[in-house]
Formats: structure tokens, sequence, C-alpha cells
């Protein structure tokens, strides 16, 4: 891709993300809410496709719009008559938290600015898969053991807390 | 063509709203819905440290996959406690969950 369509992308991704966002912190109806999620989730993913991780967009796209979105609408579904209009859904904290949030950004923004990367020049060689599923493998056996144990365990305990007695 | 601050303040921004979220929300589903975007802006930085910094073992997407599969298992068991506050409580209002306070 050539730079000025990238750059495009890059921004029309960026307002989509930043949009979505914010209304699924914002939106009274937790259901619509949960839908901007799914728009977050597919921006995010081309993102990713932007920084030509495309093995990291395919999992996002995977797990996150297509197993914990449908999570998270069950539960709304199950929590019933909690998702209608009528019911407040933000709390007293608005004020302080739009200040608390907006120092955090200007502060992490001005540390951004100042900080001098290394950015290495070079690109990506090839397919990112391939150095992903060789790093797992080797590299990063142990972890990746230990992560599928922490999901298994997680399971088991989430079945577990949410039977009926 | 975008360069590695930009992403980063994608990131930061994303993650502001994600605060924003957690601390404004009174449903709990609201809640853990801020929580996965915090996991996204998180993820973003990585990728973007991986594609700029270090392109050639690009740890930092190897790091997002187990942060992807962490994610998950927060899902299912934040969900899970979810149901059953709103078996106790007959609502998932956090601020009307104060069994653990005295």
């Amino acid at each position: 891709m050539e730079n000025g369509t990238q750059t495009a992308v890059f921004y029309i991704l960026s307002g989509l993300i930043v949009g979505s966002a914010f209304m699924v912190v914002s939106l009274k109806n937790i259901f619509h809410s949960a839908l901007f999620l799914v728009l977050c989730f597919f921006s995010v993913a081309g993102i990713y496709i932007l920084l030509s991780a495309e093995f990291v967009a395919a999992v996002q796209v995977l797990i996150y719009v297509g197993a914990i979105t449908v999570l998270l609408i069950f539960a709304i579904m199950l929590t019933a008559q909690l998702y209608s209009p009528s019911i407040r859904q933000s709390n007293e904290q608005v004020i302080p938290g739009i200040i608390i949030v907006g120092t955090l950004l200007i502060v992490t923004l001005s540390v951004l600015r100042r900080t001098s990367w290394r950015i290495s020049t070079q690109g990506i060689e090839g397919q990112s898969t391939v150095s992903i599923g060789k790093s797992l493998l080797t590299t990063y056996v142990l972890p990746f053991e230990v992560v599928s144990l922490v999901l298994i365990a997680a399971l088991i305990g989430a079945i577990i807390i949410a039977r009926r007695e | 063509m975008p360069s590695l601050y930009h992403y980063l303040s994608l990131s930061a921004l994303l993650f502001c709203i994600g605060i924003f979220g957690a601390l404004t929300r009174r449903n709990a589903i609201g809640i853990l819905m801020a929580i996965e975007l915090l996991f996204n802006a998180v993820n973003i930085n990585f990728v973007a440290f991986a594609r700029f910094i270090d392109p050639q073992a690009i740890v930092g997407q190897v790091f997002t996959i187990f942060v992807i599969t962490i994610a998950a298992a927060e899902a299912a068991v934040g969900l899970a406690i979810i149901i059953l506050i709103y078996r106790q409580h007959k609502g998932v209002d956090v601020d009307k969950v104060n069994i653990m306070k005295w």
C-alpha cells in the first residue's frame, strides 16, 4: 500500500475505534453498547492488518468478535429487563471521571511526544504467522503451556461458579 | 505513513475512554466491556512496538496472543460472577453490591 492510502485508512479506522468506544461507554442501552463493541473490535483488527500482523488480526476477529461478544450478549440477555433504557447507567462520578481521564490523557500524550523511540528501519519479513508459530513452540513454549492451563482452569471455574446448587 | 507516535496516541485515547467507562458505569457488564476496551488499547501498543521497534523477532505479537487468551479467561469468569450476583441480588448494579464492605 502506498503511504497516502495507509494514512487515510489509519485515520478512518482511528475514527471508527474512538467513536465506537465512546458509544460503548456512554450509551444508555447496554445492548447497543455491545453492538458498538463489535464495531470497535473489527476496527482494531483493521489496525493490526495495517501493522502487518495478519495472524493477530485473525485471532482478534475469532476470539473477541466471535467469542467474547457472544458471551457478553448472552450475559446481557440472561440478566433480563436490565437493559431497558429507563435505568440510569452511569453513577455520580462522571465529572471526576472526566477530570481524571483528561489529566491522564494529557500526561500520556506529552510523554509520548517527548520520548525518542529507537525506531527500526526494517520491515517485517515474510509472514508473521510463521515466526509467531515458531516462537510459540520454541522460546515461549513454557508460557504457552501455562496460559493453556490458566484458560482451562478459568473455564472450569466459570462453570462451577455459575452452576445452580 | 502513520508513525509509531500515531499508533501510541490512538492506543492512549482508547485506554482513556476505557478507564472512563470502568469508572462511571453502574452496570457490571458495562464495566466488563470497558475493561475489554483497555485490553484492546494495550494490544495495539504491543503490536505497534513489534512493528516499529522489533520487526525481526515480533515478540509483541506473541504477547498479544497471550493477552487475548487471558482476556477470554477473564470474560468467562467475570460473566459467571455477574450471573451469580444477578441470581442473589436480582440486579447487576455494582453500587448495590456491597456485601464485602463493612
